[in-house]
């Protein structure tokens, strides 16, 4: 079975409010952080969070979408992927 | 962080960068209990059993698609060969049969269905003889179905008289899409030692050795390993072949899991996860770009076979290690309509035809979307597979010829196929005739397999 955690992707410009606008939309959709990590690489804003979701009714479109959303508001670009995407390429 | 973010940016920088991306996810499907004697009813067994196969193929890639955030471009499917199948037909034409794999095809909404096929290289049976006279004319009046027909395996040597007749097909498979600048001919493979798990079209069919259903991945990247290759700072070859190893690794762990986690929604067999490095009409997405990064100023000139033949063993043996189901034809192609980086070469005159001919001795596949004089002529065409064929034959490897007589062209003029087919210049082939070696006919015995210089 699949584990429900998501590794959640913010790359752009640096910004205020980018972790609160961010994670608002997150705690709407019942999804909890588990780890976050925030650098500048390459003159660029990367927040890399680690989310786990528990609820039934969870929708991985709808929550994509959401974020797809505050990204183009925010002027960032926004990934939602499972995390064997990375654990698979990365991690033997 | 149990990934640390720099991996996690590599990651997506291959997607959204480089164009990593699954190639395909293709079903296969084995259609031998849809045989029988009627052709319409055989045509309806087939629909209805390739509906009720692939009815989720599509939607459930795309779920996983979204899950990964690694993008799919095509679904296909592959079918028996519709020459075993359909012969206890009691009809001599196949047309209708392709044109029901096209309805089918457009109903579950995939991308191609391959399987229009015949394995002939050891003699024709009535089957196989009705369906290799039905390709043009199915190829003209379908436009998702694949044809391919085996005329030469290691085992059994090549048949010739299957080669001369291919000539002839592609000839006027090449008319009856005259329209369309004979784009017939880019769905149509003539093989040696063709693989019965392959995903990738336009030789993709359900060999007779493979379960009732299965999924057959197809992975790409030449733009990654183009990317990685060129960020080694003065590297040796040695240096190279292990960077793209290990970026080949990297795509064929990525390929493996989206496979199996299709496969296990589908309640089907995961088959092989084939990785092979096919370009694409989009920049830096091209096999002759990477040749052209280990240092040769223009693909096709001398040093190329052997940059591609490091190129094609690195793949391999990356994607050997990443995954025990390695199949289908895992090499790096060289269709020259579809790689921004061969056309160049071609336009500027280092990249000939005679030269590609030798490339496809150390890398997979062979002679591939090719563009020639509408006025070459059958017997020409046959001689080119005839060479092909022999290069598979005698290396043990796969072969194949996908070859277009554009009709009304001439060399230099460009092709426009649209989509993944790319664009391709009209190359020139040789001018004296190969008639009297083709017309002779029978076969060229299959090879020993000892005294091996």
């Amino acid at each position: 079975m699949l584990s429900s955690r998501f590794v959640v992707t913010v790359i752009g410009l640096d910004k205020v409010g980018i972790v609160a606008e961010v994670s608002r939309v997150m705690a709407e959709h019942q999804v909890n952080i588990v780890d976050i990590s925030q650098t500048i690489m390459s003159d660029l804003f990367t927040m890399i969070m680690l989310a786990e979701v528990s609820a039934q009714a969870f929708d991985l479109a709808t929550f994509q979408e959401a974020m797809s959303t505050v990204g183009k508001k925010l002027g960032v670009e926004i990934n939602v992927q499972h995390e064997d995407a990375f654990r698979f390429m990365h991690r033997i | 962080m149990f990934i640390q973010p720099e991996e996690i940016l590599e990651t997506i920088q291959m997607v959204n960068q480089q164009h990593l991306d699954i190639r395909t996810v293709t079903m296969g499907i084995s259609l031998r209990g849809c045989s029988h004697p009627n052709i319409e009813t055989f045509n309806r067994n087939i629909y209805e059993r390739i509906l009720r196969c692939a009815e989720k193929l599509v939607s459930t890639t795309e779920q996983v698609e979204r899950l990964y955030g690694i993008p799919v471009i095509n679904k296909r499917i592959s079918v028996t060969p519709i020459a075993l199948v359909a012969e206890s037909c009691h009809a001599d034409d196949y047309c209708s049969v392709a044109e029901t794999l096209d309805r089918a095809a457009q109903e579950v909404g995939v991308d191609f269905i391959g399987g229009f096929s015949a394995l002939v290289q050891k003699g024709t049976t009535e089957g196989d003889g009705n369906l290799i006279r039905s390709i043009p004319g199915a190829l003209a009046a379908t436009r998702k179905v694949c044809a391919s027909v085996n005329v030469a395996t290691t085992g059994a040597g090549i048949n010739m008289d299957a080669v001369a007749l291919m000539g002839q097909v592609i000839k006027q498979t090449a008319e009856l899409t005259a329209d369309r600048q004979g784009i017939g001919c880019a769905k149509l493979v003539v093989f040696a030692n063709a693989p019965e798990d392959n995903p990738f079209m336009a030789g993709a069919f359900h060999g007779v050795g493979e379960p009732d259903l299965v999924i057959n991945v197809g992975v790409s990247g030449p733009g990654v390993v183009n990317a990685a290759v060129r960020s080694l700072v003065n590297p040796d070859l040695g240096d190279i072949a292990e960077c793209i190893k290990k970026t080949a690794f990297k795509i064929t762990r990525m390929g493996e899991m989206v496979g199996k986690e299709v496969a296990r929604r589908l309640a089907a067999q995961f088959g092989v996860l084939d990785l092979s490095l096919a370009p694409t009409p989009a920049v830096g997405d091209s096999v002759a770009a990477i040749l052209e990064a280990m240092g040769l100023d223009s693909c096709g000139t001398h040093g190329t076979t052997a940059a591609l033949a490091l190129l094609n063993d690195a793949v391999k043996k990356g994607g050997a290690m990443a995954s025990s189901s390695v199949g289908g034809l895992s090499g790096a192609f060289i269709p020259v309509s579809e790689d921004q980086g061969m056309i160049r070469a071609v336009q500027r005159g280092s990249l000939s035809l005679d030269k590609l001919e030798a490339m496809t001795c150390v890398c997979s596949v062979g002679l591939d979307m090719i563009a020639v004089p509408g006025e070459t002529s059958p017997a020409t065409l046959s001689a080119i597979i005839a060479d092909e064929m022999a290069i598979g034959m005698i290396n043990k490897k796969t072969t194949a010829v996908r070859i277009i007589p554009v009709p009304g062209s001439r060399v230099g003029d460009m092709v426009e196929f649209g989509g993944l087919l790319g664009t391709a210049p009209v190359m020139a082939v040789h001018n004296f005739g190969s008639d009297g070696f083709i017309a002779r006919g029978g076969r060229i015995p299959a090879p020993i397999q000892s005294l091996v210089n």
